[in-house]
This record gives structure tokens, sequence and C-alpha cells, in this order.
């Protein structure tokens, strides 16, 4: 990437991390917090308290106009005519070979209104992708508003208890991938959705992405959750954290290489839809008889640390793929990883073997999610 | 935080702390804050023989692994066995969190290495700072 002259972006809050001290990383082209006061802390937090992520990176599409529905449907492999005003679903952008553009959350805003989240780094891709897949369609406009929302998430077990006391909205009304507008830190008109990147209950907020307002409200939120223990969290713990609910990451367990069956995301992929871009790939790839390799959990059952990258083998040594995440599981308290394996490999309990600097390390396919938050009692 | 004047330094973030023909060695504050919460370090056993610039181990955080490059040449006489179990006590203090203890073959091979000065100096042209 030296050949790019392009300083790295930075979401408004950029000031908060370093006067923070956040360490601060190049991620997918932005200046991003990787931790605060360290990995597992933020990490632990969110698993059992709260924290406070700054996701304003991610990108923002609006299609908005008669034809946004088609539109939506076109471009996404999930049902948006499924949803109704107020609710939001995961889908993915495909190329007509079915593998990703971006993975993303679409937003039904109102009836003729969608807005689609998208990822950090391929932001100009998709939207790109998305104007020239859909923008000769009447009747359907695009806007990228990327640059016009600070994005803050809110997750935890008590996410709840600390958004609550920041705005008169009963959130608890609020069911998991749905959302409202209402007042946040005396600002009208926020977009408060039940999401997240986790695998906890959560929130995440869409404000306006001037720096004085952004700060205040990344600040009134940290003190509304101190008393529940919150820690503002970086993109280590975000990475951990989705690693352990199994949470796919662009670049990583989804490419341009990678197709949907493979990943096992096919249950978001409708099918039944007339027609979408990827559509009928994917019919070929299931009337093949479904994918030949298939992304597996994995536990590392002797001592070692998988990584992203490092290859997998059968115990007889012969090499069938490779890590696309691997990680410590600080919650867990296991070293876990999610990787690519040839069908006939992908059986629960198989035992495989991770290389790891030179040296084969066993490791035992897992269900997934490694990890799965407690049922409320309530 | 401070690099402690008597201890000599490299360029892959270890330290060791000579006294007569025997050495401490363990990493840097600097090298424990780039790794971040350290979960596993792998280190060899008593009687083993290092090689100064060769590796020796590793180190490995949550986010990344890390080898460890012997700051001189010598036989281990002591591991520090706390570690196998307590790993972040690197992280809490890396100046006095020891890994291994050497026979020195030279205790003169150390004059090669990084002053304290040196190696702060060393690591803020790194950082660019």
């Amino acid at each position: 990437m030296s050949e790019l002259q392009t300083p790295l972006r930075k979401t408004a809050l950029n000031g908060t991390h370093r006067a923070a001290k956040a360490k601060m990383v190049d991620f997918g082209g932005w200046d991003m917090p990787v931790e605060y006061t360290g990995l597992i802390a933020e990490h632990m937090a969110v698993r059992t308290g709260v924290g406070l992520f700054d996701v304003s990176h991610m990108g923002d599409i609006q299609l908005r106009g008669p034809n946004s529905l088609a539109a939506v449907q076109q471009l996404c492999m999930n049902d948006a005519s499924k949803l109704a005003v107020g609710q939001a679903q995961y889908s993915a952008m495909l190329y007509p070979n079915g593998t990703f553009v971006d993975d993303v959350v679409v937003h039904k805003l109102s009836a003729n209104d969608y807005l689609i989240v998208i990822n950090a780094g391929t932001r100009e891709k998709d939207v790109q992708w998305v104007r020239q897949v859909i923008g000769g369609m009447p009747g359907a406009h695009v806007n990228d508003f990327s640059d016009y929302y600070t994005q803050l998430a809110i997750q935890g077990p008590r996410a709840m208890e600390t958004l609550q006391k920041l705005t008169p909205v009963d959130l608890s009304a609020i069911k998991n991938y749905w959302f409202v507008w209402g007042q946040v830190c005396g600002l009208h008109n926020v977009m408060i959705a039940r999401t997240g990147y986790t695998g906890e209950d959560g929130f995440e907020i869409y404000i306006p992405s001037d720096v004085p307002t952004s700060e205040r409200v990344w600040n009134e939120v940290l003190a509304a959750g101190a008393e529940f223990g919150m820690v503002p969290c970086g993109l280590g713990a975000r990475n951990t954290l989705r690693l352990e609910a199994g949470m796919a990451l662009y670049g990583h367990e989804i490419s341009d290489t990678i197709n949907v069956m493979e990943a096992g995301l096919g249950r978001y992929a409708k099918l039944d839809k007339p027609e979408f871009v990827g559509r009928e790939a994917l019919v070929a790839v299931e009337a093949a008889g479904g994918p030949k390799r298939k992304l597996v959990g994995l536990e590392m059952i002797e001592r070692g640390i998988g990584r992203d990258g490092y290859p997998m083998f059968t115990l007889d040594g012969e090499k069938i793929g490779e890590i696309t995440s691997g990680s410590p599981a600080p919650f867990l308290k296991k070293n876990i990883a999610l990787a690519y394996v040839p069908v006939e490999h992908s059986a629960l309990e198989t035992e495989l073997a991770v290389e790891i600097r030179g040296q084969k390390v066993k490791a035992r396919i897992v269900p997934t999610p490694f990890y799965k938050k407690p049922k409320k009692s309530t | 935080m401070a690099y402690p004047a008597n201890y000599r330094y490299t360029k892959e973030h270890e330290w060791i702390e000579v006294d007569g023909a025997g050495g401490t060695v363990g990493i840097t504050d600097y090298a424990q804050s780039s790794l971040g919460d350290i979960v596993f370090v792998d280190l060899p056993k008593v009687g083993d023989k290092v090689e100064a610039g060769k590796i020796f181990g590793s180190v490995e955080s949550v986010k990344a692994v890390s080898d460890l490059y012997a700051p001189a040449s010598g036989t281990v006489t002591a591991v520090n066995e706390e570690l196998a179990s307590a790993p972040e006590k690197i992280n809490t203090d890396a100046n006095k969190t020891w890994m291994l203890k050497l026979d020195l073959t030279s205790a003169a091979e150390v004059d090669g290495l990084l002053s304290a000065a040196d190696y702060e100096k060393f690591i803020s042209e790194e950082t660019g700072h």
C-alpha cells in the first residue's frame, strides 16, 4: 500500500483517542484506536459490563426513491421486502460469481428510504459498486452519507442501562435488529439501533459527525457507563469479540474469492427472490451439491495459538486450508480460530493440525459461535 | 517508563543485566507495550545453550507473536517459571520481570549492545516521534 500517498483518514474522535493515549493503527486507511488500556480488559468489559466503540469509519449508503426497494433487492442477497420500517437485517452485496463485495446491514428508514451500513476498508469500492449496479435505475437515488455520522457502538450486558440514562426513548422496546429515532444527549432524531458486532446486547447510535458534538456524546456516554465499569474499546477487542461470537470479517472470512455458501452465510441469501446480483452463481453452487470448502471453527487442543494465515493440515500431513482469523479468546480462555477446509474434512470433532511457526499443533473442529451470550432470565 | 542504565539493550527489544559472568534477560517496556496483553511465553530449558543474536523463544500477546533474540551467548541457568501461569507480569513491569538467567560465554559480548540512552534514541526513531 506504500504507493498510496493519501494520508490516513480520521474520525471526529481522533483527537479524543489520541488524548486518551490509545494505541493507534492503520485500519483500512483509517487512523483508529486498537486499544486504550488493554485488549483483554476491554474485551472483558463488553462481556461482563459495557464498552464504547468509535465505529465512525463504517460507511453509510442511502438508497432513496420509489424504486429504492427494487434497488436494494437487486444489490443485496437478503430479502429486504420482509423489512418493516424501523427494522434492519444482515445482508451482503455480491459479485455475479457469488463472492462478496461486502457484508452489510440494511436498515429500512421509510417506505422509500434504505440505509446500508458498510465496512470501512471497502467504502469506495462499495459506493462505486452500488452506482455501477443501480446507477441507471430510475427512481433509485444513491447518496454516500458515510461522513455524515459519528457512529458509536455501546455494547455489553449493561449497554441498555447506560444509554437509557441519556435518552427518553424506552430502549427496552427496541427489539434486536430494530431501530428508532429519538433524543440522545439532547440531540434530536438520533438513529438508535439495537445492533452490534460483539455477540452481546448493545446499541449503535448515529450522531452528527462534527467534532464538538462527537466528543460531547462520547464523554457523556462514558460518564453514564462509569458505574458499570464502562471503558472505551479499540479495534483489537472488537476483533476478538466478533471472533468469539463467530462473526465474519471482510478480508478474512469473506472476500471476493469466497462465496456465500462456503462462508456458511447461505441462510441470509434468499434464493427464492427472483433476482439479485450473484443469485445464479449461488443456485449453481447448491445444484452442484454445495460448496467444496467450508468455514469451520477450531479450538487448539495442544499448546499454541493459531493465527491469521497459518496453514492447516490433516493429521496425515496433507495441506488442506488456512486459518482466516485466529486468536486467544479472552473470555473463553481458549485459543480459537476460523478456517476454510475441504468439506470432507469439516465434520465436528475432526482433529486437524495447524502449522505454527514450523511446528504442527493439534486443533479440533468445534461448533460456532464459540461464544453465545447467556439468555436473560427476565 | 525509564530504561535502567545498568542494563544493555538489543534492537529486538530485549534487555540484559550483567552480574559478573551471569546475565539476566527480559524484554523492554517498549516491547511489552507494542505487543499488548501477553498471554504466552515460550522459553528454553535450564541447561540449553543460547547464541547471541539468535532466537531463543517467543512471546505472544492476544494480537501478535514475536521472537525473542538472545542478547548474549551462554547456558541457561534459570527460567522464570512464574511466566508460564502469569505471563501478564511482563506487561506490569517489563524491567523487573526476567525470563532467563544465563551463564555467559563472554561478558564482553554485551559491550556491543545498546546503552539505555542509545536504546531510547533507537525506539524514538523507530516510532517516528
